[in-house]
């Protein structure tokens, strides 16, 4: 393991399109689900990556793990090519790199023990002997804070806040350094959901993890990310420390987005930007910045049709907005 | 206000696994006045849904209301309908949307269409006539172009749209009240924000009584009068909207505020409630929130009263009402 100041992980220019249409459709445009995103994530850190459906947020989760091949781009973890890896490397590879799904039903074997489904992992990596396998699993489950006992039990007789914590402990089963949490908590009951981010907490202080957690919750990002990149139509539109980017967001969407956000205080309701219209499709993208056609920046103008914004640093976060300088506020 | 909705002491009951039968909502009592907004919040499983469900006597079987339960819309005893005088209120008073657009939609019918269907099921109005009133709700639920989506395809639309037809189809009879049950809780925040003004814009507009089922405070907080905290098929308390966010009082409605995570404000640890809600096969005796509460003590084996614990504000607790007040506690 290297100690100096790289990140876990580096992802650069990240690009994957999907083919549209079937075997005997008429061709059509892709679908560019992720379209060109680069990001850092430091040695036990978290970023939040933060949009909503359809923005590619999770493609671009399962594409650093190769669990979907990129179109292009790079991504290097822990100096490892991970796009340029063969079969056997990439196997490897995966013990250090870990995914955790919004629906631990759907990733759990219905007729498989959950004591079987986390030991899984430390078989095929032969990560401890034989004899020792069935004590690690019960300190897993111990660790995620299930009963070891329940090993000998299936999925089907566990509530979802305990199923999450069976998936998370099959994910630490391996030792990974990095986890992909994408929308892991999304799917739970509010008193529920505290309980599995405080635990998603304790196992990174602990175990030293870097998360890229996937959410479409600001609130849940705040909770768990020291930053935060914000994707719209496949591109990250901003980007940077978690507190700056919601104190002062600078991009429209960031804005609208934040303002959208239902806030549990009747005393502090605050001006909401309905943004009209829904996102365009991925397959066709406007010209320009991608955002133009719902945008509400006074300053909006033929340059934005016309030119796509990079991103770029502007006050304390980095924006993908030719008007970055003077943030909208949010209009009625 | 006046009253257009009384519910009071409602059960609903299913059949357990001994033969007994089990309430997954157990004495259930509020009332709706016109023009108001009541939020219904609770975790999954906490009879929510149900108690939207019964309203519309839509309880699937082998649920069954219990006959002690009371709903009176107006002058109308609702369990006491059946048949055509039932059809009547079902729609054409209470109007109803789900979580899930598409499920209730038809997939081989023109949203136009479908509007209109039910313009024609309660008023006697013409096909065309018909089609002109859908194109107009359309426009009045936030749809660009209203009469050329009349003629597109549910799976045309986004969920946002949807949703909006949805509506639309809800608000065509022209309802006294509209049950929305979780009504944007499958859309983006943003297309959730856009959603929940067009509900509120119709609410003022009409006059309409709303009750809101959700399991998000924030949504309360921007959008009800008056909130009704559900847990294991009880309401454990009911405040208007600023007392039961200033003063939270039953320790479950506590817990859940400690759960949520906020955009403003230190970022602390969350201090989420143990434990997990348990099964309506599973409920204790007494106060149902017990395992889990961090105030239990002797009395709360036996059925908590309710009581007011500020003007208005009611509780089903033990607290305060033989420990003293429990914020002067903490």
């Amino acid at each position: 393991m290297r100690s100096d100041g790289e990140p876990l992980l580096r992802v650069t220019d990240l690009v994957k399109y999907y083919r549209a249409g079937g075997l005997f459709a008429r061709p059509a445009p892709p679908v560019r689900a992720v379209d060109g995103v680069s990001f850092d994530i430091g040695r036990g850190e978290t970023l939040g990556l933060v949009g909503e459906s359809g923005c590619g947020k999770s493609t671009v989760g399962r594409t650093v793990l190769r669990l979907q091949e990129p179109t292009s781009g790079q991504a290097v973890f822990d100096g490892a090519d991970v796009f340029a890896l063969g079969r056997a490397e990439l196997r490897r590879l995966r013990r250090r790199m870990q995914i955790v799904f919004q629906d631990p039903y759907g990733s759990l074997n219905p007729r498989m023990r959950i004591g079987s489904a986390v030991a899984e992992g430390i078989e095929i990596h032969g990560l401890a002997p034989r004899a020792e396998i069935p004590g690690r699993v019960a300190a897993l489950l111990e660790e995620v804070g299930l009963d070891p006992t329940y090993a000998r039990r299936y999925p089907h007789e566990f509530s979802g806040g305990q199923r999450q914590r069976i998936g998370i402990a099959r994910a630490l089963a391996v030792q990974p350094s990095f986890i992909v949490c994408d929308e892991p908590v999304s799917a739970l009951d509010v008193s529920v959901q505290a309980q599995v981010l405080n635990l998603l907490a304790d196992l990174q202080r602990h175990r030293g993890l870097s998360y890229l957690f996937i959410a479409h919750d600001l609130a849940v990002v705040r909770q768990v990310a020291q930053r935060v990149a914000v994707m719209y139509l496949g591109r990250i539109v901003e980007t940077g420390a978690t507190e700056a980017l919601l104190r002062e967001p600078r991009h429209p969407y960031t804005i609208a987005l934040l303002s959208a956000v239902p806030e549990p205080d009747p005393a502090g309701q605050k001006r909401r930007v309905v943004l009209p219209g829904d996102p365009p499709s991925p397959s066709a993208p406007p010209a320009g910045c991608p955002f133009h056609p719902r945008c509400f920046h006074p300053a909006k103008s033929d340059r934005c049709r016309a030119e796509l914004p990079l991103l770029r640093p502007v006050g304390a976060t980095r924006v993908a907005c030719h008007y970055a300088e003077t943030p909208p506020a949010a209009p009625l | 206000m006046s009253r257009v909705l009384e519910v009071e002491n409602l059960r609903v009951t299913f059949p357990g696994a001994d033969g007994r039968r089990v309430a997954a909502v157990d004495g259930v009592s509020f009332g709706l006045s016109r023009g108001e907004t009541l939020a219904l919040v609770g975790e999954s499983g906490c009879g929510k849904s149900l108690t939207a469900l019964s309203l519309l006597r839509l309880v699937p079987t082998p649920g069954r209301i219990e006959p002690e339960s009371r709903i009176r819309l107006g002058d109308a005893d609702v369990l006491g309908l059946e048949g055509a005088a039932l059809r009547a209120i079902r729609g054409r008073r209470i109007g109803m949307i789900f979580q899930d657009p598409m499920t209730s939609l038809d997939p081989v019918f023109r949203v136009g269409d479908q509007i209109a269907e039910g313009i024609l099921a309660h008023f006697p109005v013409s096909k065309r006539e018909a089609r002109e009133r859908a194109i107009t709700l359309l426009r009045d639920v936030g749809i660009p172009d209203p009469s050329a989506r009349a003629d597109a395809f549910p799976h045309q639309l986004s969920g946002g749209m949807r949703q909006r037809v949805m509506i639309a189809i809800a608000l065509a009879a022209e309802p006294e009240i509209l049950v929305a049950d979780e009504p944007t809780t499958a859309l983006d925040v943003t297309v959730q924000a856009q959603i929940l003004e067009v509900l509120d814009g119709l609410r003022t507009a009409r006059g309409m009584a709303v009750l809101l089922i959700t399991h998000d405070l924030g949504i309360v907080a921007g959008r009800a009068d008056r909130v009704a905290v559900m847990y294991a098929g009880q309401i454990v308390e009911e405040a208007p909207t600023a007392g039961l966010f200033a003063r939270p009082s039953h320790p479950y409605t506590q817990g859940l505020f400690e759960s949520i995570p906020r955009l403003t404000g230190p970022v602390e640890r969350l201090r989420p409630i143990p434990g997990t809600v348990p099964s309506a096969t599973a409920w204790p005796s007494g106060c149902r929130f017990r395992p889990r509460c961090p105030h239990a003590f002797e009395p709360c084996g036996r059925e908590p009263p309710v009581h007011e614990v500020a003007p208005d504000q009611r509780m089903r607790c033990w607290l305060e009402s033989e420990k003293g007040d429990l914020r002067s506690e903490k």
